[in-house]
């Protein structure tokens, strides 16, 4: 079943046209990594994907709503769609436990108790349990991720969108992440991972789509992209990068 | 000794009507300062523009020209009419309200837009994101602003006499005139002042301790 559609997807910030043509299907389930360089519009496509950026042209469908229909309620939609930044966004005013409870609470008016209860489970997923009454303030990078992937997934989203989660960690911290990146994947999420994480792309992607120049230069299993890249700017890019 | 002792009575009920029009006013301005912010921010234009022109209206000319306007200017119009105490606390309360107006407007534009995209992102609408991300993050970072401008009004109700309300200011003058004894009165006043605004200072270090914890 095909969850995510996007057709002739455009984006342009005042004259500067950074999305000109995407297409894309992403089916129930499917980890799909998107890879290239640095401006390449490979976040403002993942945020178009739940309208944090309002689109120029071309239609994206979330499970069958097109959500650049003005009749669609999009806080409902991005209930089904949780985001993971690369600068965390946790809440700083707020404890682990709220931060995680807060969208529950707040937008699927669930009660109190039972959405605290679930912080505790998921926190306890990503290994954060003794975290729950911490502030963000209180938290290396690494564990800040998680309770931003934590909080996502307290909305029980059908799809998960990450925008380069290791990017601002120190090494030691990756592994932590893309751990419990691997073990949601595991779980069947579906996924749109952009990232720098070529081991992680090559390992847990089930697809590989190569962004360059605003469009879609290359996709491809991980196997076939990594190993026999058809263009030259796909080759170029990972001559750099692997 | 003796005349202050005498004097004191009358000052510390002056101080009353002082602290009573400013925590009224100061009340009222923050209600005002944070709608007009709100609108200064809002998508409409037109709110933008109605908001725009309050602020600088207000910071653009003296409080002294705005209290007669009030009270003088809107009180001789035939269909309204209210007392010196009244104008008095709708001018300070205008008047801080313009200035808080800024000061709230800088501190929601201060708080990283990664705070709203994460809270639109867990379904938050735009008012909840206001209401339980921004705000509060924006007002910890406000307090010694906030504060700032409390005590400039605070000293601004002082002029509040010159339309015969009856406040610290007011009181010293009378105390000051039956007793021939200008020096003494105006000092003492001056440290009644000193001490309330001390007090909120100290307050608002208090509450900037509190929140800085988290
Ligand atoms: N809000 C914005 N306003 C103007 N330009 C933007 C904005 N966001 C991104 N851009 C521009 O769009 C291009 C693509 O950015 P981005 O999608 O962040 O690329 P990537 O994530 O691949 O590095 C860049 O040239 C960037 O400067
Ligand atoms: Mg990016």
């Amino acid at each position: 079943m095909t969850v995510i559609k996007v057709k002739n997807l455009k984006k342009s910030f005042g004259n500067l046209e950074v999305l000109k043509d995407i297409n894309a299907d992403i089916q129930e389930k499917e980890v799909v990594c998107v890879i290239g360089p640095s401006g390449s519009g490979k976040s403002t496509f993942l945020r178009c994907l739940n309208r944090l950026e309002a689109i120029t042209g071309g239609s994206v469908t979330i499970n069958g709503h097109d959500i650049t229909d003005p009749k669609v309620d999009i806080n409902k939609v991005r209930q089904n769609v949780g985001m993971v930044f690369q600068q965390f966004n946790l809440f700083p005013h707020k404890t682990v436990v709220e931060n995680i409870t807060l969208g529950p609470i707040k937008a699927l008016s669930m009660n109190k108790e039972e959405a605290i209860k679930k912080a505790h489970e998921l926190l306890a997923k990503v290994g954060l349990q003794e975290k729950a009454g911490s502030y963000p303030g209180e938290l290396s990078g690494g564990q800040k991720q998680r309770v931003a992937i934590a909080r996502a997934l307290a909305m029980n989203p059908k799809i998960m969108l990450f925008d380069e989660p290791t990017s601002a960690l120190d090494p030691e911290m990756v592994g932590d992440v893309l751990e419990v990146m691997k073990q949601l994947a595991k779980e069947g999420m579906t996924m749109v991972v952009v990232t720098h994480e070529m081991g992680f792309a090559r390992e847990v992607g089930d697809r590989v789509i190569f962004m360059d120049g605003g469009y879609i230069v290359e996709e491809n299993k991980p196997a076939e992209l990594f190993g026999n890249p058809q263009h030259e700017r796909t080759k170029a890019f990972l001559s750099k990068v692997l | 000794m003796d005349t202050i002792v005498n004097a004191l009575p009358y000052l510390l009920k002056g101080l009353q009507v002082t602290l009573y029009i400013f925590i009224i006013a100061i009340i009222l301005g923050f209600i005002l300062g944070l709608i007009m912010a709100l609108m200064r921010l809002a998508p409409l234009k037109i709110l933008n523009w109605i908001a725009k022109i309050f602020i600088d209206a207000i910071r653009g000319t003296p409080f002294l020209v705005q209290l007669f306007f009030i009270y003088f200017g809107v009180n001789s119009l035939s269909w309204i009419s209210f007392n010196s105490t009244t104008a008095g606390i709708i001018t300070v309360a205008i008047n801080a309200g313009a200035y808080f107006a800024e000061i709230i407007r800088a501190g929601i534009q201060s708080i990283d837009k990664g705070q709203a995209e994460a809270a639109r992102s867990v379904g938050l609408t735009n008012v909840q994101t206001m209401r339980y991300i921004i705000l509060p993050q924006a007002f910890r970072r406000m307090l010694p602003t906030i504060t700032n401008q409390s005590i400039i009004s605070l000293k601004d109700t002082s002029l509040l006499s010159i339309i015969g309300i009856a406040d610290l200011t007011q009181q010293g003058e009378i105390q000051a005139s039956a007793t021939f004894e200008a020096f003494k009165i105006w000092l003492t006043v001056g440290i009644i002042y000193f001490i309330i605004i001390y007090l909120l200072s100290l307050l608002a270090s208090f509450l900037e301790r509190r929140f800085e914890l988290r």
